[in-house]
Parts: structure tokens; sequence; C-alpha cells
């Protein structure tokens, strides 16, 4: 088997045991991105020079030490372009490393590549990118899901051991379940942010895309953590996520929200959500029905508070100092005008005007403050539930992966997809997701397990639990 | 009909960081261009603010000085327009939770300008009341070059405190006033050296008129970005009289952003920042709210200075200066320090006081760091002019020796032979001689010209090579003349 | 407004303005409707009782984040300037502001 479709867990052991190298590593994982991702288009750049070499002088003994990691096109890299899949930040190198990739380098993994994404992280197909879009790696006709669908592909594809990604309304976890891998999304402020390009600072967080559960505590062990340099990132140190891995979850409660279940689910995601609830109360779970009563909102609360935060964090994008600047305007106004005309896409414009417009005079108290505080009530809701349960499972997303071009014009319908991912970044939360079956079409179908904050230990727990007596996360996708 | 302006005044002080407000650049003037610069400053993806803890202190402790109320949790939020000066398209400023709410700054007689401390107004002790103090980032500099700008983000998200005042001014003297005082505060406090040059305080000031004794406001005209005191009185009195002329000619004023321009004495409106009224302030999601009390507080607390004007009463009290001696020595802390320590040393404050005012400031101004003169030295020097041991010209001599090299002032009055001669006896023989010297003064004197004297004592000087105490001569000299 | 563009609730063009995009005719249109129907979608808000709500930030009892006031490296003016679209003699040149 090529060493391409290894484990980061199972390389290691390779690497330490020299029975590989780690520039073996990173070519056969060329090998493999230039034999399938003409199919998939997962990257937006890659290195391949500077991957072979830093593979050459890589420190095995290190954590992650000859680990090849594919990077979401939306965080700083120093001497890399850092496009966001936006035509706005073309040619734009990026002088600085984002703390994330600071850890990763010190724990000696290999930046192999970039990966592609909804531009500015905004969707849920990565049919928003500059760059062209990505495939889903199980049904080439089909999204990978979204905004980290690059990332996520690549995973599934066998292109990258394992990538980041980053998780504002469920892009972690929706594209993971779309390409059946797992996707983790840390509580807010466990990860940093400094180096990851804001869409909604209030519920970004940076998190891991990988092949196995194990694979995702890991690599969150390996970029959590305080960090001074941003100011929402928790003073603790992390502890290790891994340590619960193997326990048993006999006599855990996990609660069921009844308002997950109502309508417009998808029969074939709905059966095989009831076969992972019963698989987990077969490992010894104890399965109860909770109420979040405020899920009805968390869409409209969403949308009105992640495009209030982005119309501000998309502003610096004006051509004035970085990025592509519209050529042959006649003044300033025009300049900045036809610059952010050209340079976004329409999923972003749109969100821009939807953000400008309730914070705009007489709007803010009506749209912003309002969800802010409905906000709260989503929040408390999560409070009142975690005080039954432990842990709370839910289907990742409604539906398997859409077809592409499904939905790019009907707003509304791909916003209200992200409705079971949507409230835990409202809540700063962690979830995971990880496969739990698959359609009669063969489409991934993703399990979400909801945790506390700061409870990652917990989900990570779970998933294991439920991965090592499932044999899903073993299929790979029909690409040769 | 008779008009009074109403002015309110947003002044914009830099503040004396060793950084900037939000990363770890250096706050530093006059820099290579585009040198004090990273990811933060300049707005680039993915970079985070962090806030300095000294810029924040400062802004509590202006507060302290200014009788705000600081308040306990302060938060930052985004105020949106574009400009290409501005790194982030938005400016982390405070919107509805300020570090400062409220204050008051009375306006000292001496703080007015020169011309006008005669005029009634000056003395009335005006109190004018604070709206707020907030903390906020300043923006890039720009230039203008031919056909487009160039930008040096250098003094981009230095840390910059805005005051802003209630409408509670009326004319160009009382803004000049309070800038002064704001001015000497904030240096008492050390948040900033309020340097105009390096446009350390810069005022937008907000104007109507309206008939004397009507409480209505008229509409407001805002000038923006004045940068010196002497600018903001010039621009005010042009403002006021062309609003004036306009009243009262049945004219009304357009609600307008006006810019300065001092050269030609005139304001010019700006053609931008049109819609630039939507702000779209919301609370900065990248950072986290401020709670003043505690560490923050005490440390500000800790850093109280004592304010000029209580300066002032004390030098006056404690010390039996002037008015005008306790304004010099208070518009300069480092000196009134120094005048203090000294002061311990001497019996005649007083004359320390001349001494500093007259003699001290004069040699400041050519030589190195004449407070090296440890001041009980000082002090002495004004006992020994006091007594009449020397003259002031001699204190002058000896200070001029202390400066080069501090010894008791005593012993280099001895060495250079500078004592005063004050004994009676004699001087006595001395005035005996002179009165024996010069039979036509004598007899002028006698035939009542009391001029006439002076050219006795000048005989006297003479043969004591100036070491005579001239007030004595005078005395001995009268009483020998009048011996019968 | 151009009155040729059919009139919708929300003023696009002057949003459109405040966020500096320049739109087509028909892209205000589009983006018109799209915006009432999300924005006629966020309404259910109202439904929602928020009385007494604390807002995160403003619980009790969090510390203090804040930066000691000391110097970190900086960028070179050549790092600084190397992203410009456009520079001269050490500065961003941007077209030309008008007070
Ligand atoms: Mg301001
Ligand atoms: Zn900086």
């Amino acid at each position: 088997m090529s060493i391409a479709f290894a484990t980061i867990h199972e390389l290691r052991k390779q690497l330490l045991a020299k029975e590989v190298h780690p520039k073996e590593v990173v070519e056969s994982l060329l090998d493999r991105i230039s034999s399938v991702d003409s199919r998939i288009k997962a990257y937006n750049y890659l290195h391949p020079e500077r991957a072979l070499e830093s593979a050459e002088k890589a420190d095995v003994s290190l954590p992650l030490g000859g680990i090849p990691i594919a990077v979401k096109d939306l965080i700083s890299v120093r001497g890399e372009p850092c496009t966001c899949s936006s035509r706005l930040l073309e040619g734009y190198i990026a002088p600085y490393d984002a703390t994330v990739i600071e850890r990763l380098r010190a724990a000696g993994a290999i930046l192999l590549g970039r990966t592609n994404m909804d531009e500015f992280a905004m969707g849920s197909s990565t049919e928003n990118s500059a760059w062209g879009v990505t495939r889903n790696p199980w049904d080439l006709s089909r999204v990978p899901g979204g905004s980290s669908g690059g990332s996520a592909a690549a995973v599934a594809a066998q292109e990258a051991i394992a990538a980041l990604g980053s998780d504002t309304g469920g892009s972690i976890r929706q594209p993971a379940a779309f390409c059946g891998c797992v996707g983790l999304k840390p509580t807010y402020g466990r990860v940093s942010r400094y180096g990851l390009t804001a869409f909604a600072s209030s519920l970004d967080q940076i998190g891991p895309l990988t092949k196995t559960v194990a694979d995702a505590g890991l690599l969150l062990e390996i970029i959590a953590g305080a960090d001074p340099r941003d100011n929402t990132c928790e003073p603790e140190p992390a502890p290790s996520f891994s340590t619960k891995l193997g326990e048993e979850i006999r006599g855990m409660t996990l609660g069921v929200p009844k308002e997950y279940f109502v309508s417009g689910m998808d029969p074939e995601v709905e059966a095989a959500m009831q076969k992972a609830i019963a698989h987990l109360e077969g490992l010894g779970a104890i399965l109860r029905e909770i109420s979040l009563p405020h899920t009805p909102y968390s869409i409209a609360t969403y949308y009105l508070v992640a495009t209030a935060e982005a119309s501000a964090n998309l502003a610096r994008f004006d051509g004035m100092r970085y990025g592509r600047r519209a050529p042959g305007c006649n003044d300033l106004l025009e300049t900045y005008g036809r610059t952010r005309d050209e340079g976004f896409g329409r999923e972003v414009k749109r969100r821009i005007l939807l953000g400008t417009y309730s914070l705009s005079s007489g709007y803010y108290d009506a749209y912003y403050l309002r969800a802010q505080k409905v906000r709260m009530r989503i929040r408390e809701d999560f409070l009142t539930a975690f005080r039954d349960c432990q842990a709370i499972v839910t289907p990742t997303s409604p539906m398997p992966a859409f077809r592409l071009g499904e939905r790019t014009e009907d707003p509304l319908q791909m916003y209200l997809a992200d409705i079971f991912t949507i409230a835990v970044n409202l809540a700063g939360l962690c979830a995971i997701s990880l496969p739990c079956g698959f359609t009669q079409a063969g489409l991934p179908i993703g399990l979400q397990i909801i945790g506390p904050m700061r409870k990652e230990e917990t989900v990570l727990q779970v998933g294991y639990a439920y991965e090592q007596s499932t044999s899903w996360h073993t299929l790979r996708p029909p690409l040769g | 009909m008779t008009y009074e302006a109403v002015i309110g005044l947003e002044v914009h002080v830099q503040l004396k960081t060793a950084t900037k407000l939000f990363c770890g650049c250096r706050n530093e003037f006059g820099a290579e261009p585009n040198s004090r610069v990273c990811p933060v400053c300049l707005g680039l993806p993915g970079a985070l603010p962090v806030p300095n803890e000294a810029a924040v202190i400062q802004t509590i402790l202006t507060g302290l000085m200014m009788g705000s109320s600081i308040r306990p949790r302060a938060k930052f939020d985004r105020k949106n327009y574009f400009y290409p000066d501005m790194p982030k398209n938005y400016q982390i400023s405070q919107y509805d939770q300020p570090l400062c709410l409220g204050g008051e700054v009375s306006l000292p007689v001496l703080a007015f300008p020169k011309d006008a401390q005669k005029e009634p107004q000056a003395l009335a002790g005006k109190k004018v009341r604070l709206v707020r103090i907030h903390l906020e980032e300043d923006v890039g500099k720009s230039f203008h070059l031919e056909n487009c700008s160039g930008i040096d983000f250098n003094r981009a998200g230095t840390p910059l405190m805005e005051i802003v005042t209630e409408a509670d001014l009326t004319t160009p003297e009382e803004a000049f006033a309070l800038l002064t005082t704001i001015r000497e505060i904030l240096r008492y406090g050390k948040v900033s050296d309020v340097d105009m040059e390096k446009g350390q305080l810069r005022c937008d000031v907000n104007i109507s008129v309206r008939p004397v004794g009507t409480e209505a406001f008229g509409t407001k005209r805002e000038i923006k970005n004045l940068n010196s005191i002497s600018a903001v009185r010039r621009a005010l009195k042009h403002e006021i009289q062309s609003q004036i002329e306009l009243v009262s000619s049945g004219g009304t004023v357009v609600q307008e952003t006006l810019r300065w321009d001092d050269a030609r004495g005139e304001t010019i409106p700006m053609r931008t920042k049109e819609q630039a009224h939507d702000y779209r302030y919301f609370p900065d999601p990248d950072l986290l709210p401020i709670r003043t009390e505690g560490r923050l507080r005490t440390e500000a607390e800790r850093r109280m200075p004592e304010l000029p004007e209580t300066k002032k009463s004390r030098l006056r009290e404690t010390y039996g200066l002037s008015e005008y001696q306790a304004s010099v020595l208070a518009s300069d802390p480092p000196l009134a320090d120094y005048f203090e320590k000294a002061a311990r040393s001497t019996r005649n404050p007083l004359t320390l006081a001349n001494l500093t005012l007259n003699d001290y400031l004069a040699l400041r101004q050519d030589s190195p760091d004449p407070m090296s003169i440890p001041p009980e030295y000082f002090g002495q020097l004004a006992d020994l002019v006091s007594d009449g041991t020397l003259n002031s010209r001699q204190g002058r001599e000896v200070l001029a020796i202390l400066i080069q090299a501090p010894r008791p002032p005593k012993e280099i009055a001895q060495e250079r032979g500078l004592t005063q001669i004050s004994d009676s006896q004699v001087l006595e023989e001395f005035c005996r001689e002179a009165i024996a010297a010069n039979p036509k003064s004598v007899a002028d004197f006698k035939g009542g010209k009391a001029a006439a004297i002076n050219s006795l004592k000048g005989f006297v000087m003479k043969k004591t090579r100036g070491q005579a105490n001239p007030q004595r001569i005078h005395e001995l000299l009268e009483s020998l003349l009048r011996e019968p | 407004m151009d009155h040729s563009v059919p009139t919708v609730g929300i003023d696009v063009a002057y949003v459109a303005g405040l966020a500096r995009l320049r739109l087509s005719p028909e892209e205000i249109e589009t983006f018109g409707n799209q915006l009432e129907q999300v924005l006629a979608y966020v309404k259910k808000l109202e439904e929602v009782d928020v009385q007494d709500v604390v807002l995160a930030g403003e619980e009790k009892g969090f510390q203090n984040r804040l930066r000691l006031d000391l110097a970190l490296p900086e960028l070179s003016p050549n790092e600084a300037l190397e992203n410009a679209p456009q520079q001269r003699g050490g500065l961003f040149l941007v077209p030309r502001i008008i007070e």
C-alpha cells in the first residue's frame, strides 16, 4: 500500500523504525497528488522543492517529525501565498507565520501545500473559489463541502496525511462528513487565531482534518494552547487531549437533541444516525433525549453575527497595501469600488452587504445586537443540556454531499444546510465529525459529537470508541 | 443683535509609550518610513491586536488628573470607514464604554494668551466640563505627491487618547487656555510630551453661534485636524466671525466639515467623507473588554502627580511666592522640585525664588545641566545673598562658578574675595574718606540735591572694588552727612 | 437612487457605497432580492425573549489580558513594502487622497 494512504500514527511508527524516510513520504504524496489532483483539485498551491528540502532535514524524533501536513489557503505561512481563494489576494506573499504554523514547524511537520476553500471561508461547498471548484473524491459530480473542502478532499483522496482547516459555522466538520474523514472544531479560544485570515472573529477556530480520531487528537495537541498574540486565546496551556482514547464509554450519558430530528433531513442520513445511536448504546452509553429549544434561531443568529464581523474584517482588502489593485482607475473611490468588485466573488459580496446593512445606522439594535443576545440564549441551551449529559450526538449535516451547482444561487437554502454545525460555533463549544455510514449511492455520512467547552478529550474519547468499533474509516473513495 | 459662540473640542493626544497600542512596534517619531511596522499595524490578513497595558494606564491616569470617573469596565469598538492611511479600514476606538467619563478642567488666568490675560473673561476661573476620555489607534501619515499619495505607516497604530469637551467654551482665547492647561496636566502626568512639532496634539473643533441670551444651539460646523494651540485660536476667530457675519446678514449656517489653511488664514470645506458618518460601530471581537479595577487603577493612582493648580497654591502658601513666581515654577515641574529641595537649605525662599527665576533660568539657556548643583549649595547661596554677605551681582558670579565645579558657595566667595563688606566700622572709614575727598558733592547734598549722594557712593564702591554693601553705604553716608 | 432599479426595502446602492463595492445594476437587483429574503428570514429572531440577557464580555469575573509595553521585532521596510501594488521612496503609493 502506498505510503500516502497511512495515518499520522502509522507513519510515525514507520519513520521512527526507519522503515521509511521522510523524503519517501513526500515523494509518495507528490505522486499521489499528480495522479489524482487533476480530478479533485484539492490544492491551490504546492511547493514540492521546499517540502523535499525540509524532508531531508526532518527530525523524526519530534512529535510530527517528517509528517507532511496540508494547510487551508487562509492561514499565513511565511514566504508563501495566502490567497483565501480570492482574486483579491492574487500575488500576496505572507511575510509571517501563523502561530499554528510555527507550532507545526517546531513539531517537525513538513508543509506540503495550500488547499482550496470557499473564498474567505464563505460557503459550504468550495464552489466559491476564484481558482475553481474542488470535487468530492467519492463522486466527482458532487461538492466536497466547505469551506475547508480542499483540506477534506485532500485527506479523503489520500493526497495528504492530514490537514488544517478552519471552522466558523461548520467549515471543518461538514466537509469532513461529505468526504468521509475526521474533522475537529476545537473550543473557541483553544487554538490561536493569529495568522488565520478572519471571517468572523468570534466564531473562527482552526482545527485538524484527519483520517482517524487519534490523528485529530495528536494534531490538536500540537496546535493548541496559549498565545499572547491572540487576545481571545485561552491563557492556559493545552492539556493532552488523547489521554482518554481507548477508555470505554460505558455508563456515559449522551444527549440527542429532539429539535435536530424534525424537518428536512435526508432519510438515509436519518437512518445512519439511528444506527449510530444504537451502536453507541451497544457500547454501553446511555442515550437520552435532550432539548435545545433555540435551535430554530441559530441560522438567523449566525448569519447576522458572522456577516457583520466579516464586513469589517474584509474591509482591509482594498488593493492599497497588498493584493490585486484594479488597473486603470481614475481616482480613489473608483479604485476601491472596482478592486473590491472585481476581486470578490458573489457570495462574499452578498455577505459583506448583509453585514454592512445590519450594522448601519438605525439597524444595529434590531439586527446585530439582538442576534448577539439570542446567541447567549443558544449558549444557555447547551449549558443546561450539559447538566444531563457529557456529550451530544447529532448528524453533522442533514444531507450527504450535494451536486455541484445545485445550490449556488439560493443562498438561504445553502445557509440552512449548516443547521447542525452552526450552534456549536455560536456557543463556543468543541465538536468532532467522523464517518458513520454511506448512502446507497456511496456517499459518506457524518456523525457529530459535541462536547462542552474545553472538553475535547471527551469528544475524542467517544469518537474513538465509535470509530474503533466500526469500519467506516477504513473505506477509501474509488479513485484508483 | 450680539452673538456668542458655542465651542466644543475633541483633543487627540499621542501617548508616550515605548510601543504601539496593539502591537510591539516602536512608537517612535522620525524613523525611516515604514520601518516601524508589522503584520498587525499593516492590517495584514490574519494579524490580531493585543492592547498595550501602558496606554490603558496612561489614559486612566489622565482621567484621574482631570477628575473623570474611571469606568470599571471598558471595551474597544471598531469604527468603520475607508481611508488609505488606515490599514484595516476600521479604526479600533472606544464607542459606548470608554475608559473615562466626565471630568473638568479649570482655566487659570495665566493659561490665556498673554494679550488676553487682562480681559475680564480671563479672570473668571472658568471650568470646562469633559464628556469623556477614550483610547484609540492613530492612522498612518500621507504625503501628497504630484498625482498620487504616499503613505508611511510608522504612526499607524500608535496610541492616541481623545479628550472630548462639552460645548462649554465661548471664545478662541478660552479654547487656547484649555489646550494650554491640558498640555500642562499631560506633561505633569508624563503621559505625553505634547510636542506640537511632532503632531502630538491635534484638535477638532465644533463651532456654532447664537444670539446672546438664547438657549438653543445654532448649526455647528467642524474644523478638523488643527495641529497647534495658536492655530486653534486663529481658526476659531476666523470661523466665529464668518458665522456671525453670515447669520446677522440673514443667512443660515450649513453643517459642514472644514479644514484650516493656516497660511492663507481661511477654512476650506473637505470634499471626502461625505458618507463618513455611518461608522457602523460594533464591539471588536478580537479584543476582550478591560477591567480597570485592580492593578490598572492602582498603578494609575500610584503615578498620580501633584497637579499644576495644587502645586501653584502650595508654592505660594509655603514659600510666600507671588502668583507669577509660583506659575513659572509650576510650569516646569523638574525646576519646581529642584527649587523645593534647595529651599530646605535656606532661611529666605523668596530670595531663592528670585535667584531661580532670574539668574538660574538665564544660566540654564546655555549651560549643560545646572541642576547638577547640589540643591543645598543653591539654598546656601540664597542665604549669602539675603543676609548681605554677597550682593546680587556677586551672587550671580558664584552661581556661574557653582555650575562648573560644585563646592559650598561660601568657599567660592572667600576664595574669590567676593565677600561683601558690611562691617560698619570698615565702611565708615571709606565713607569718611569719600566725604573728605569730595567737598563739592557734600556741598550739593547739603544744599538740597539728594542725588549728589550717588557720586559719594560711587567713590566708596570704587575703593572697595564693588564689595561694599550698597544699602549700608547709603545709610552710613546719610547719617555722616547729617552730622552737625 | 437610480429609479430604473426596482425598489427594494434595502437601499443596496447606499450599503454597497459604505462597503466600497461598485455593483452593476444587475447585481444591485439580484442582491437586493436575496437580501430581502434573508432579512425576512432573520425576522424570526424577534420571537425570542432577550430581556435580561447578559452579553458575552459583560459577565463578571474575567481577567485582563494585556500586553506589557515591550518592543518586538518589526518588519524591514523591504518586507513591509514587498506586497505593495505600487511603491516609491519607501512609501506605499495610493490614488491621490483628496481632503
Ligand atoms: Mg476619534
Ligand atoms: Zn506593528
